[in-house]
């Protein structure tokens, strides 16, 4: 379970990882997540959802090599990964625009910190800003854009790094419906064109369904993965087109029952494990 | 930016130009018309005069000059000094706990107190004038640069990390330009703060400088010239101040616009 099809390579991959946080206080340990092992393939697009403080976000901080697990690995391109990887960039809700920079030269930021030269940042960021039609915007400041542009300059600065994986914290979860269904269209086109590989994690179960090839679906904290779905409808590089598919709407529904949505309480997060 | 906002800017403008005209009306007709003598308080004309008069046989350009010379070496070296321990401390948490009790009480300790003792220290040289300014305007600097580092996004430094930014490329690239909002409203608060401690050290002692020239109308009973050099002192206040909030413009361009009093 939780591997993509033995053709293709393997570029990030969970093995085991469990990750306990010290509480306040320093005596006990909270468990975020317990034994998660799964892989995502080259080119292969997953979604990871879960209730809330299950630790899906911890799962991306470990493979962008911000945290290390308390057990287990997290490997990118088959190497275990020791610290932020040039080949893994991430996103999230928030777009973390520098307010003093102009919208081209955020877009550059990552680039800019690993060196690459003037001249190919500059042509890299230009390429993406035309790609996301936010060309006339290249010197605008972040406080002149909408928050889906910003969102879209978010997305640009990931990409411009070329990273063989993107890590997506809820990139969407901020914008409002019409414009998250561009931006995921936007997302899908670039991902499948530049045969990036992606890890999703979203609350919106659409997203989920319409933008992966698998969805991963993890348990309350201590998060484990709990099941694994293959979406078996084509087009996923135009979730527009996809969601109109019936078998959307019944993946939808099993992932519902799967996270015993109906009888969910509502999480009283903050009164134990606030940080 | 705004639609409209050059409109209501002149508006602005024009009110306050308004009220100074009242303002000035109301100092020199006011006193005569209230029944207040003149000693107490001059009207804008007696002023006026004895502004010509000072200038020609009180050395008040002198006067003026040695203060703003020291305002501007006691907020220079007080701004300098409070971003550099700002950003020292806001690096290494181990220095800002060793540190910080020791901090919050000379904040605590009225900073113009230490006039008289700078005096005895070193004369009646203009050193004491800005040792006191240097002090008073290293702490709002200081704080506001340390806050801002600490409160910087710690997700966007996880991003330049993510990047594999270096230590000092995190600084330069996210911490600093961050730290210039906060610095600079520390900056324009420490402005003022540097008029103040140099007239409280010329007051204490010393034979030159607007503070002085304060107490020398004072000791004559030349209520015009304490006015005068009242006037003097708030101008040049206003000037340093205006000067940090035109660097500020100019630097901070990307923020959106905004008035001249408003505060970060
Ligand atoms: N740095 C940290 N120190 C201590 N506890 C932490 C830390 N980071 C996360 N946790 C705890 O680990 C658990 C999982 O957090 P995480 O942010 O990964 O959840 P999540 O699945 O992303 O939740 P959400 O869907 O709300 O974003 C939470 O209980 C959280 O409080
Ligand atoms: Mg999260």
């Amino acid at each position: 379970m939780s591997s993509p099809s033995a053709s293709v390579p393997v570029r990030l991959e969970y093995r085991n990882v469990t990750m306990r946080f010290a509480e306040r206080g320093g005596q006990r340990a909270l468990t975020a997540v317990r034994g998660v092992s799964f892989a995502v393939g080259d080119g292969e697009v997953v979604s990871l959802i879960g209730p809330s403080g299950c630790g899906k976000s911890t799962l991306l901080n470990i493979g962008s090599g911000l945290m290390a697990p308390s057990e287990g690995t997290a490997l990118v391109d088959g190497a275990p990964v020791a610290g932020p990887n040039a080949h893994v960039a991430f996103m999230l809700q928030k777009d973390l625009l520098l307010p003093w920079r102009a919208v081209a030269e955020n877009v550059m930021f990552g680039v800019e910190i690993q060196g690459v030269a003037a001249a190919e940042r500059r042509r890299r960021a230009a390429n993406l800003l035309a790609q996301f039609n936010l060309a006339e915007f290249s010197d605008h400041y972040p406080h002149q854009l909408s928050g889906g542009m910003r969102q879209r300059v978010a997305l640009a600065r990931t990409l411009a790094v070329d990273p063989h994986v993107l890590l997506l914290d809820e990139p969407f979860s901020a914008v409002d419906a019409q414009t998250r269904m561009l931006l995921q269209r936007d997302l899908a086109q670039t991902l499948a064109r530049e045969q990036k590989t992606a890890l999703l994690i979203t609350h919106d179960l659409f997203e989920a369904v319409t933008l992966s090839d698998r969805v991963l679906v993890m348990s309350r904290r201590p998060g484990a993965i709990v099941d694994e779905i293959t979406i078996d409808v084509p087009g996923r590089d135009d979730p527009i087109a996809r969601r109109a598919d019936p078998r959307v709407a019944s993946y939808v529904a099993r992932l519902m029952e799967r996270l015993d949505i109906a009888h969910a309480p509502l999480e009283r997060q903050p009164a134990e494990g606030d940080a | 930016m705004k639609p409209g906002g050059d409109s209501s800017m002149r508006k602005g403008a024009g009110a306050s130009l308004a009220l100074l005209v009242i303002f000035l009306a109301a100092w020199q007709w006011g006193p005569g018309a209230l029944g207040v003598p003149s000693f107490i308080v001059p009207p804008l004309s007696m002023v006026g005069a004895e502004f010509v008069h000072a200038f020609a046989f009180d050395h008040l350009l002198l006067h003026t000059g040695v203060t703003i010379g020291e305002v501007l070496a006691g907020f220079a070296l007080g701004s300098l000094l409070g971003a550099l321990f700002g950003y020292l401390l806001g690096m290494s948490p181990t220095a800002e706990l060793a540190l910080s009790p020791y901090i919050l009480a000379l904040q605590i300790a009225p900073k113009v107190a230490f006039a008289p003792l700078f005096i005895l220290w070193m004369g009646f040289t203009i050193y004491p004038k800005i040792l006191v300014a240097v002090l008073i305007v290293f702490f709002p600097v200081m704080v506001n640069v340390l806050t801002a580092l600490r409160n910087v996004d710690p997700d966007l430094i996880n991003l330049a990390r993510a990047f594999k930014a270096t230590r000092a490329q995190i600084f330069w690239k996210v911490e600093f330009p961050a730290s210039l909002p906060p610095m600079f409203a520390g900056l324009r608060i420490g402005a003022t703060l540097a008029v103040v401690g140099v007239v409280v050290g010329e007051l204490v002692g010393g034979d030159v400088g607007l503070g002085y020239l304060l107490t020398f109308g004072e000791g004559q009973a030349n209520t015009p010239l304490v006015f005068v050099s009242i006037v003097m002192l708030t101008l040049v206040g206003g000037i340093a101040y205006l000067a940090v909030v035109l660097v500020e413009r100019r630097v901070l361009h990307y923020l959106p616009a905004r008035g001249i009093a408003e505060n970060s």
